[in-house]
């Protein structure tokens, strides 16, 4: 054991759990606190009559009994932005550029992984699976989605940025937003010839739909049940090795010093023998692979996926690098946690705090108000460094 | 498109009265193959590519001139009243060549990837749909909760109005837009305008609520139009009556007249993009275009550069959307998704970023893609399908194919591809922007 411990670093695995910690703990105190003070401000206003009125509660109750199950769907989404986001700045920091067609990536992956259990399920494998056996069926369907979403992302690569690698800054956007929506047709075509529909569900299986019920407490009238579904515990955790495993990757592996050598700067890292190329497709590898399984976790959580199913996860998750501060790992994950966060409480609770003028329907342009106003305020992101521009 | 293995032979031909001799018989041809084909569209495609022929055969302007106001303001009318789905193409071609001109502006001269495009669309739609049909009383009720009797705020002919105002609200949509996010990189200010186009979407979705502006997903229906006089029908089945064979209807009357206005605001943007392309302001967009930093370092106001480019594509957008919505006297959300936008973005791109007649080639080349090679290729696997063939080596029968394939259907498909295609191949589009040379004795002299 303690000759094993010497290969590996354990600091880069420690401080990113840490970080994560951090981050979930830190966002869901602050985005509690400032719902409830909301709450306690609309307690006495027409809101919070009207809501008496109708349910019978104060908005601070409602708030609270709310409160746990909104900041659990949180973190459970945030993650799943994480996973993807990294995607995005992975490839942003190697090769500033934007990679529009994450978002079908992450499709794809969703795809091959529901296809896979769909295929498992009408051959009667799910339904007597043992539990283990269920487990591992997910673990071989978050697998095959990494795979084919990481080898997609590798092609793509090679097939529509590579040659025009040197050309202006937008003509690889353009190209890329070309592969994006090229993609999502072809997912579409595939599916409909083959299955004759496009829209999939995600098979029943395991006890991914349970819930664990930690306890129940009184909030005035009415009870509070604590709990939390087991398919938001494994989205939570997947994530969470995810993270953790690209966070060594980059940070504490041969591999990791040359993508950030290339990172860098692309000439010198060349002229130090390291090949830029390989390097690159390893970035878009990794970063697909991260999507991939994110589209199967997102496919468990969400149950029903389509071909245009990327599109809004891929937009919020680009939101969250920007957000964290785009080519930061870390700022990554930071940005994805607080816009899952901002994101599932401002759909939870501005449907109550506004009367039901405005409720969770806006919850998908909330992303952007967010974006602008990082963009606006804070362009180099909440822990990117204020580099300027690169001529 | 004078692809170079063949430049020699071209230039042999293209010079003396033979040029002029080809296109009027191009013309001409195409002409007679549509009225009497009418329903063949390789015959309306033969007379769209006679616009082609008069673009690159050298012949005088005066020449060009005439004939292009023969074909867009005579041939084109009557043989589109004749088989009004031919109005409808050339309608859409129009609205999208003014559309993609308005965002050349912004892609192509100032170099400002905007992938929101359509949202000024919308706001000039939304702008017309709002005054000029019953909303303004529709406010207080709920989606289709509303009795059937309600006035109209405006009469028709306020449209001609508000086309002006389309243009200034679009504007200023733009300038309220650009003043936070031009500040941001080229590729940001992408995402950033994608976002403002779903933002405007979602609005229009959801804004029946509290107070019912924009009907929801359902959209505002009926739309007023300007008012069209009698005589005017009735002069036009006069004097055209007779070619087009059959009686001429004040809707088709009213497709006709869109159609013209369409052109009208064409006209109005190619010459002010011309004019602005010449002025110190397009030549401050090239410099941002070109390299923002070296622009910066010249003493060009980067921000001011930038949102004019902003600004008076939008508006562009805006006139069109008001006319897109008293044309179809409908509209809802889902005219302005972002997949039209991108699907205007790829007739810039196809037909050359920055340049006039390449966008106008490449509006009317997607939009025939689009109204009639798709269409026309799911009716053909239709049909294919309801017959007994069979693909003779891998002995497959037609009938068997899956309904889901349906071309018409995957314009995603189309788009995606020739966003990669062209941007590996040939980025610089179908027909390149003209470079300006340098002429620097000249400008001393400024």
């Amino acid at each position: 054991m303690k000759g094993f411990l010497k290969y590996v670093n354990v600091t880069e695995i420690v401080r990113p759990i840490g970080q994560l910690l951090a981050f979930s703990c830190g966002s869901a105190v602050v985005m509690s606190a400032i719902a409830i003070g909301i709450a306690l401000m609309l307690d006495k206003t027409a809101v919070g009559v009207d809501l008496l009125d109708r349910y019978n509660v104060s908005v601070y109750t409602y708030t609270m009994i709310n409160l746990p199950q909104v900041v659990i769907d949180g973190l459970t989404i945030g993650f799943v932005y994480a996973a993807i986001a990294l995607g995005y700045t992975m490839v942003y920091g190697v090769l500033e550029f934007i990679n529009f067609a994450h978002s079908e990536i992450f499709a794809v992956g969703a795809f091959v992984g529901v296809e896979l259990l769909i295929a498992l399920d009408s051959s009667g494998m799910l339904a007597g699976a043992s539990l283990g056996m269920a487990y591992s069926y997910l673990i071989l369907a978050i697998l095959m989605g990494m795979l084919a979403a990481g080898g997609l992302a590798m092609t793509v690569e090679r097939v529509a940025y590579r040659p025009l690698r040197g050309a202006s800054r937008l003509v690889p956007l353009i190209s890329a937003i070309g592969v994006s929506f090229f993609l999502q047709d072809v997912i579409r075509l595939v599916e409909s010839l083959t299955t004759g529909q496009f829209n999939r569900i995600m098979p029943t299986f395991g006890n991914f739909d349970q819930r664990i019920v930690f306890g129940k407490f009184a909030m005035g009238t009415s009870n509070i049940t604590l709990g939390i579904s087991v398919k938001s515990i494994v989205v939570i955790v997947s994530a969470v090795l995810m993270l953790v495993a690209l966070n060594y990757l980059v940070n504490a592996t041969r591999i990791g010093k040359a993508i950030r050598a290339v990172a860098q700067d692309r000439n010198t890292a060349s002229l130090m023998g390291i090949n830029v190329n390989r390097i690159i497709s390893t970035t878009f590898l990794v970063g697909g692979m991260l999507g991939g399984a994110a589209g199967v976790l997102y496919a468990l959580k969400f149950t029903r996926i389509d071909p245009f199913v990327g599109f809004f996860p891929g937009l919020k998750a680009f939101t969250a690098a920007v957000l964290g501060g785009i080519g930061n790992l870390t700022g990554a994950l930071l940005g994805g946690i607080v816009l899952g966060m901002l994101e599932t409480f401002a759909g939870s609770y501005m449907g109550i705090f506004t009367m039901g003028a405005a409720g969770s329907e806006y919850k998908d342009i909330f992303a952007f108000s967010i974006l602008i106003l990082v963009l606006i305020f804070r362009p180099q992101g909440l822990m990117g460094k204020n580099v300027g521009q690169k001529a | 498109m004078s692809s170079f293995s063949f430049k020699d032979a071209f230039d042999k031909v293209n010079q003396g009265p033979l040029p002029y001799l080809i296109v009027f018989a191009h013309i001409v041809t195409g002409t007679l193959l549509v009225y009497f084909q009418p329903r063949s569209n390789l015959a309306f495609l033969v007379l769209m590519s006679s616009f082609l022929s008069l673009y690159f055969f050298n012949t005088s302007n005066r020449f060009k001139i005439t004939a292009a106001v023969v074909m867009t303001l005579l041939i084109m009318p009557i043989l589109g009243v004749r088989n009004i789905f031919y109005l409808e193409v050339i309608f859409q071609i129009s609205v999208f060549a003014a559309l993609a001109l308005g965002l050349n502006i912004v892609v192509g001269f100032a170099g400002l990837l905007d992938l929101g495009y359509v949202a000024f669309y919308a706001v000039g739609a939304y702008l017309w749909a709002f005054f000029g049909s019953q909303q303004f009383f529709v406010l207080p009720y709920a989606p289709g909760t509303q009795p059937s009797d309600l006035p109209f705020l405006l009469a028709g002919d306020f449209f001609y109005l508000f086309m002006m105002l389309g243009v200034i609200v679009a504007a200023m949509t733009g300038i309220l837009l650009g003043l936070p996010v031009l500040r941001v990189r080229g590729d940001y200010l992408a995402i950033v305008t994608l976002g403002f186009g779903e933002v405007i979407r979602v609005l229009a979705n959801n804004l029946d609520k509290p107070l019912n502006f924009t009907n929801g997903p359902q959209g505002i229906t009926p739309i007023q139009r300007p008012s069209m006089p009698d005589w005017v029908v009735d002069w036009f089945n006069t004097i055209f009556g007779p070619l087009v064979g059959h009686e001429v209807n004040t809707s088709h009357m009213y497709n006709l007249w869109f159609y013209i206005l369409a052109l009208m605001v064409i006209m109005v943007i190619v010459f002010v993009t011309k004019r602005l392309d010449d002025s110190a302001m397009g030549r401050a967009w090239t410099a941002v275009r070109e390299d923002e930093t070296a622009a910066i370092a010249q003493g060009i106001p980067l921000v001011k550069t930038k949102l004019s480019a902003f600004a008076v594509g939008a508006s562009f957008a805006g006139i069109m959307g008001v006319l897109l919505a008293a044309s179809r006297t409908f509209i809802s959300p889902e005219s302005f998704s972002f997949m039209q936008s991108i699907g205007v973005l790829s007739m810039v791109i196809l037909g050359g970023s920055g340049s006039i007649p390449g966008v106008i080639l490449g509006a009317a080349t997607i939009t025939i893609l689009n109204l009639q090679v798709l269409q026309g290729f799911s009716l053909y696997l239709n049909e294919l399908r309801q017959s007994d063939a069979i693909i003779p080596i891998i002995n497959f029968a037609w009938s068997d194919l899956s309904t889901q394939l349906d071309p018409a259907k995957y314009q995603r498909l189309l788009f995606g591809l020739i966003l990669i295609l062209m941007m590996i191949f040939r980025p610089q589009g179908l027909i390149p922007a003209k470079r300006r040379e340098r002429k620097l004795a000249l400008e001393k002299t400024e």
